[in-house]
């Protein structure tokens, strides 16, 4: 459902327009007595009237204070609003639904926890959290879907996540809006919202060669991290699923740039392992940690 | 005699040290770089016509994007209203016979051209396609344009910017007229003094910054590309340091005119002189600190996001000051419509509401979903065409005749300041909605249900194109024609007022002693309008 008018598809994105509404209505208010005022100011003292002028209000301490903390108030209240709901998009829920997103010019290459992968297409269940966790292998892009009220720029060198919960099945826009280079307007695609049962018929139509857990075992073995991560050795290397429960930001920076942190024994995997790869090693030690 | 007719020689021009021919320099250049910037904008509006866009290609629809942002930011809007209004006024307000530093003037007025050459150069060689913001590492590691010799034009204007503040901060506190106070100052100064003091402090930020994006660009020395050990946030921070403040010397000084047109064309002091005064100061302090509203989505903490949203709320409030005062102002005063007032009413409204917008993208959840959309383009043209245009077209009308010697042609001003309004609210209004609705910005070609908006969006740009053209056509023939201007033909009390028009080179035959404020209008009755 691409046409217009459109309603938010999701639960946050129901808040946000009812944040916007007011925001309207207290727009119309003020532009209503602002052009109101000059209205009937430049037609009641237009230079020819007659209108009384004797006395005019001289400066007034009461009128500059009274309209300052009144606008004050008002802007302080607004702030509020925003701030709550956004705090509460930075919350990820416990029980979301991980889904990898790699943003490069100009495509967004998807992939799901059992190893299904898309291109400019996300596929997603109806009335469940959802967390992407996003990365670029080049430029700053942004991943946003507009009926779902949510978008987040989309960094390399780091992983920045969002979350929704999608309320109404259908097809939505999904844009790139961080301008990244010369096909910065074709970088999007369709967002398919379905239900959960529709989702899994899917999911399981799809072609994958194994989920990604199994696939990140594979990256772990072939980089040779059991060496020292396998719980046996005598390295002094956590076990791997004694860390399944740090967040992937400081789990990716750990294995990337272990030296940043003052550790020594562990060689840097930068350049060394792919996004694609990385993400898979990410499910791999997150399965570990008897889910999330 | 006066400042026109001493010295016909192109040399009398060049090397002149009189701040009013300054001016005139100044005008004749942005005026060029107006209608550069313009017809940039003309092309982006006709291609987006067509949901495939009607006939660039994307790489040439990413330069000319690129092209109208560089252009109208940094080569009109920062520079317009201090370089021409501000340079030919301040010292005819004060009372002094011409700026503190005369040669740096003149000096101001070299780099800005030689920065403009230089960056026209670097956007018709080859062009940039990063968008006027330059974002890293797209611009350092990815693009391929003539983005050094665009930063280093940039870079040698912002000098200019520099000497231009440094000049107005130093005359106002050291040449003001015996017995002119602060107190006594007309707010345009305040607002003047405001902006310098923003010129003087954040463009060597940008200085700074363009220095590390030219190194980072041809030796990729790790400051910004996460690559090789850089952080791209680290750019974003530095560019909005100075480009949220740069806003306000877009703004500011066009918040100082309408003060004074609405005082003017309402023959009444300013309400609240003192709020409207400081509330410019403040806008100018605040503003140093809200950059981080740019960066909502940009991956920036959570809590740095809520002080800068917060403090964001905090620099409306002064804005909102202004505009209760001139309604305040416009009370019981006897107002005419003369051009310059309509502008000012144009500019009260729009300026309002791109105000209001403006809160939208401030409210954080909100900007979640507004932001990189057109909603923004929409909001920041509010204040900055709108806005700011206006204000610019009102203040040059207002001080035409003491700058020219020249009446302009009263119905032909009005008609077009009419038009621009029309055709500004036709361009922009329509891209509120699809703002909302999802349209990204910087798209050279968008999904089908999105045309009707840019149909309507091209329809007012071309209203709004004629309509910039009106003022150029008939303020250049009252330069011939027009009818000779009186020393007072508003009969504003102001000091600008009291010399000739135009004025003597020296400003003044003998400097004035100032009893009293700047607003102190006669007693209505046996004052003629021409007098």
């Amino acid at each position: 459902m691409t046409g217009f008018p459109y309603t938010a598809a999701s639960t946050t994105g129901a808040e946000t327009d009812y944040l916007l509404w007011a925001m309207l209505a207290a727009s119309f208010a003020v532009m209503a007595l602002v052009l109101g005022l000059l209205l009937i100011y430049a037609i009641r003292y237009r230079e020819a009237s007659r209108a009384d002028r004797s006395n005019p209000e001289g400066k007034s301490w009461v009128l500059e204070i009274g309209w300052t903390s009144a606008t004050l108030v008002v802007f302080f209240g607004l702030f509020l609003w925003g701030a709550d709901l956004y705090v509460r998009l930075d919350r990820v829920p416990d029980d979301a639904l991980p889904i990898y997103v790699v943003g490069k010019q100009w495509m967004w290459k998807i992939e799901h926890p059992d190893g299904q992968r898309e291109i400019n297409a996300l596929h997603v269940p109806l009335g469940r959290p959802v967390e992407l966790i996003m990365t670029s292998e080049d430029v700053i892009h942004d991943f946003a879907i507009p009926a779902l009220r949510i978008k987040h720029d989309v960094l390399p060198g780091r992983y920045d996540t969002m979350w929704f919960q999608a309320t109404e099945a259908g097809e939505y826009h999904l844009f790139c809006t961080q301008f990244c280079g010369t096909d910065h307007a074709a970088m999007g695609g369709m967002v398919t919202v379905m239900s959960e049962a529709d989702y899994t018929a899917w999911l399981s139509s799809q072609q994958t060669d194994g989920s990604l857990a199994s696939l990140g075992r594979a990256v772990y073995l072939k980089n040779g991290c059991d060496g020292c991560h396998d719980g046996r050795g005598t390295s002094g290397a956590p076990p791997l699923a004694s860390v399944a429960g740090i967040p992937e930001s400081s789990l990716r920076d750990a294995i990337l740039h272990p030296e940043r942190k003052g550790e020594v024994r562990m060689p840097s995997f930068s350049g060394r392992i792919g996004e694609d790869d990385l993400f898979k090693l990410m499910a791999y030690i997150k399965s570990l940690g008897g889910g999330r | 005699m006066n400042y026109l007719t001493n010295g016909w020689t192109i040399r009398s021009w060049l090397l002149t040290i009189d701040h009013k021919r300054i001016a005139l320099l100044y005008l004749g250049t942005i005026t060029l770089f107006f209608f550069l910037g313009g017809a940039a904008a003309a092309a982006i509006r006709l291609n987006l016509l067509t949901p495939a866009g009607a006939f660039l290609s994307a790489e040439a629809y990413n330069r000319m994007m690129t092209m109208h942002g560089v252009i109208m930011v940094w080569f009109f809007l920062v520079p317009a209203i201090p370089v021409t209004m501000g340079n030919f006024i301040v010292p005819l307000m004060i009372g002094a016979r011409d700026l503190a530093f005369p040669r740096l003037n003149l000096m101001s007025w070299y780099l800005f051209v030689i920065g403009g050459l230089v960056a026209l150069y670097g956007m018709v060689a080859g062009g940039v396609d990063t968008g006027w913001t330059f974002y890293a590492p797209l611009s350092t590691a990815f693009s391929h344009g003539h983005l050094v010799a665009v930063a280093v034009g940039i870079f040698i204007s912002g000098f200019s910017s520099i000497a231009t503040g440094l000049n107005f901060v130093v005359t106002i506190h050291r040449l003001r007229a015996p017995g002119l106070t602060w107190y006594r100052l007309p707010l345009f100064l305040w607002s003047l003094y405001a902006t310098s003091l923003i010129l003087l402090l954040a463009t060597p930020v940008l200085a700074m910054l363009l220095i590390l994006l030219v190194l980072e660009n041809l030796f990729h020395i790790g400051l910004f590309d996460p690559t090789i050990g850089g952080d791209p946030l680290l750019f974003q921070h530095l560019f909005w340091f100075y480009s949220h403040p740069a806003v306000y010397v877009m703004i500011l000084p066009g918040l100082g005119v309408v003060t004074e047109l609405v005082s003017a064309y309402s023959r009444k002091a300013v309400f609240g002189y003192k709020f409207v005064a400081w509330s410019s100061i403040a806008i100018a302090v605040v503003g140093f600190f809200v950059w981080g509203h740019h960066m909502f989505v940009a991956g920036q903490s959570l809590y740095t996001s809520l002080l800068f949203s917060i403090l964001s709320f905090l620099v409306a409030v002064p804005s909102a000051i202004k505009v209760f005062n001139w309604l305040a102002t416009l009370h019981k005063g006897y107002i005419r419509f003369d051009a310059p007032m309509l502008y000012a009413f144009g500019f009260i409204g729009l300026f309002t509401l791109g105000g209001l917008t403006g809160l939208f993208l401030a409210a954080l959840a909100a900007d979640v979903h507004l932001t990189q959309t057109y909603f923004v383009v929409a909001h920041f043209h509010y204040i900055m065409v709108g806005g700011m245009v206006s204000a610019y077209f009102g203040g040059l009308h207002y001080w035409w005749p003491k700058i020219t010697g020249r009446m302009y042609p009263e119905m032909w001003a009005r008609v077009a300041a009419i038009l621009i309004f029309f055709g500004f609210n036709l361009t922009f209004f329509p891209q509120f909605i699809i703002g909302y609705l999802g349209m990204p910005r910087r798209y050279h070609a968008y999904p089908p249900e999105f045309q009707i908006f840019n149909v309507l969006s091209t329809a007012g740009a071309s209203i709004l194109a004629l309509a910039y053209l009106l003022p150029f056509g008939y303020l250049t023939w009252s330069l011939f024609k027009g009818a000779r201007a009186p020393a007072n033909p508003w009969g504003s009390p102001g000091l600008e007022w009291t010399t000739q028009s135009p004025p003597l080179t020296e400003n003044f035959v003998e400097i004035p002693v100032i009893t009293e404020g700047p607003y102190n209008y006669p007693p209505r009755e046996g004052l003629s309008r021409h007098g």
